[in-house]
Order: structure tokens, then sequence, then C-alpha cells
């Protein structure tokens, strides 16, 4: 018993270390889905017997002009998580609402070099380099991390819709002349599509912002 | 005593329904309002924000009180006609192109009422009669 009283708040400290140690034990880190098809290849294991491995849907590999007029390719983004989307400049519906969001993000993660921004015109007739610099400017972003990048309508669209699940089309009936979805595109290092996220609703693109850094700690490992 | 209380209890009375009324403007003005926010959020809101603090420098914001009170005469024929050529706001100059809104005269209206009170401005009715005048000085 004197032991007890003597020994109280040691034993109660200990209690509760334990209590914190079990507890965070018995939590799961949270992992971000991995999109797309998925396809299966044989592999050899390292003692000899066959086993069979997954093969994820990634993006392909592309070249495009950027904002500067340089080509740019998937080795831009190497080593790095991106985040996608699909635009066009004097677009006065959605795009203003995804690219407000996106600024948003890319000043939260500024001084972080693994995350970059890749927003695609759609607009191939009018949207060249040169508008895209523009307009970088003018949204106040205009810099390495965010690249606008301009290609032909063939190779934009089919990487859209083919890669980054994303519909985009020409529409003559629409007053902007082009429709398309407003999802922001999670991708990861080895080009996996880790989430896509509503550009113009604010709940989805919080959801972004904190899935970025869970990405980014799988990366570490 | 009880004289007076009963006095300054009806006068307090009389005096609190005097002032919960509202002008007939004021109803109109708020009615306006109200509507034009609606129309706001359906037309305007995507390039210019919800807090009127527009996008970089693609669009203006609607914050300046000086720009709308000298401008108040134009607001009508930019929103109906869009506009190309450059504005100064808060000594910003903004280049871009504004597409021009098929709107109602009346909506018009709304729309001016509201982004000529919210966003800190307190600048008062717009009517419909004022809208259709301005509108035939569109350049």
């Amino acid at each position: 018993m004197n032991f007890i009283m003597r020994h109280q708040s040691t034993l109660t400290c200990a209690i509760l270390l334990a209590a914190t140690l079990f507890a965070s034990s018995c939590k799961e880190e949270r992992k971000l889905p991995i999109y797309g098809l998925r396809d299966t290849k044989t592999v050899k294991n390292s003692d000899g017997t066959q086993g069979v491995d997954t093969v994820y849907q990634t993006i392909p590999a592309f070249k495009f002009l950027n904002q500067d007029s340089v080509y740019i390719t998937n080795d831009h983004f190497k080593g790095k998580v991106y985040i996608a989307d699909f635009f066009f400049t004097s677009c006065t519906s959605i795009c203003p609402i995804m690219h407000r969001n996106l600024k948003m993000i890319s000043e939260k993660f500024k001084d972080n070099p693994d995350v970059m921004f890749l927003s695609h015109t759609i607009d191939f007739k009018y949207d060249t380099p040169s508008v895209l610099k523009k307009y970088a400017e003018k949204l106040g972003v205009d810099g390495p991390k965010w690249q606008f990048v301009y290609g032909p309508r063939d190779s934009v669209y089919t990487l859209a819709e083919k890669s980054y699940l994303v519909a985009v089309n020409v529409d003559s009936t629409n007053r902007d002349g082009y429709v398309h979805q407003g999802f922001l595109v999670l991708i990861d290092k080895d080009r996996r599509i880790r989430g896509a996220y509503d550009g113009t609703n604010p709940e989805q693109v919080a959801q972004l912002e904190k899935d970025i850094p869970v990405l980014l700690a799988e990366d570490k490992k | 005593m009880r004289k007076f209380t009963l006095i300054s209890l009806v006068s307090l009375t009389l005096i609190s329904m005097f002032y919960s009324c509202q002008t007939a403007e004021n109803v109109q003005q708020d009615a306006y309002y109200v509507n034009g926010r609606d129309l706001y959020l359906k037309h305007c809101q995507n390039c210019h924000g919800a807090k009127g603090e527009g996008l970089g420098t693609l669009t203006p914001p609607l914050t300046d009180s000086i720009f709308m009170k000298a401008n108040k005469e134009k607001l009508a024929c930019i929103i109906k006609n869009g506009i190309s050529t450059p504005v100064t706001v808060h000594g910003q100059v903004y280049e871009g192109k504004m597409p021009e809104f098929n709107l109602a005269n009346i909506d018009v209206a709304q729309l001016v009422v509201y982004i000529t009170n919210a966003f800190g401005h307190k600048q008062g009715m717009y009517t419909t009669q004022q809208i259709e005048n301005d509108l035939k000085n569109c350049k």
C-alpha cells in the first residue's frame, strides 16, 4: 500500500504512456488509392518461383511546348508529385474557379520543390505559348513550378481522356467553344493517378490539400 | 408613477414601430440587392470572386468604391456589352476582355444594386429606368 502511494504519479505516467503507445500503434496510416485500369504481369521471384505483379495505369510519355516556348516532357516531373488539369484561357465558366483554388494550393506548397503543377490548354487554336505566358503572369503564378502547356489537339485530347480520365471536347454550341471537366488530377512520382478532385468544389479542393502531404510522405519511405 | 410608466411604454412602442418601418424605396432596394446577389453568383462570381476580390490581374476586383462611383453610369453598358478596353482599378491596369451578358434591364439594375452595395460599398438604389437611360449612351 505504501509503495503504491509513493509511486502513484510514476504509475499513472506509465499507464498513460502505455495507453498512448497502444493507441498510436493501432492507427493505420492513410494511403491514397491508385486509380485507372490495371493489368498483371508474371514476374520471377528471387527464389526462382513465379509470381504475379500488378501493372498500374500510368501517364504515358508526352512532349508539349510550355509558356516559355520550351518543350517539356515527363522528365520535368521526374521524382515529383504533380497536379494536372485541363483548361483554356478564354474560359469564363469553371476555369477561373479551378485556377483560383489551384493557385491557393500552389501558394501553400510554394516552398516544396517536390510539388508541381501542370495545366494543359484545350484551345489549340488560340492558346499559343505567348498567350499562356500572359495568362500565367496575370494569374500571378508564372514560374517553373507551374507549367502551362500547349499541344496539338489529338495529343492533348487523347492524353486527357485516356490517361488523366478527364473529359474534354470542342463544343460549338457552348458560348466559350469548349467543354471540359474541372478535375485536378493528382499524379505520383511513378506517374500513377492517385486522386481526382473537382477544382470547383471547395471541400474537394481542401481534400486535395490534405492528400498531397500523404502522398509526399509515402514517397519518403 | 404608474401613469408615467404607461406613457413611456406606449411612446417607446410607437417609436420602435416607426423606426422598424422601412420606406418603400428601402424595401425595393433590398429586393434588388437579394436578387442581384443570385445573379452575381450565377454570372459574375466565377471570375470576380465571392468577395469581389477579382483574380490576379486577369479579372479586376469590384472593391474599388471610387471606381464604382465614378463609373456607375457605365456599369450597365459593361455588363450588357462586355468590355475589351483596359480599365484601371485600385491603380492597377486590367487589360483582359470581359464577355457580354445578355440580361434584361431589370436584372442589370439588380446586379448594379448588388455590386454597388456589397463588398464594402454603400451606394444605394439604382432603378431599371436609370439602367435604360445608361444603355442609350453606350459607346
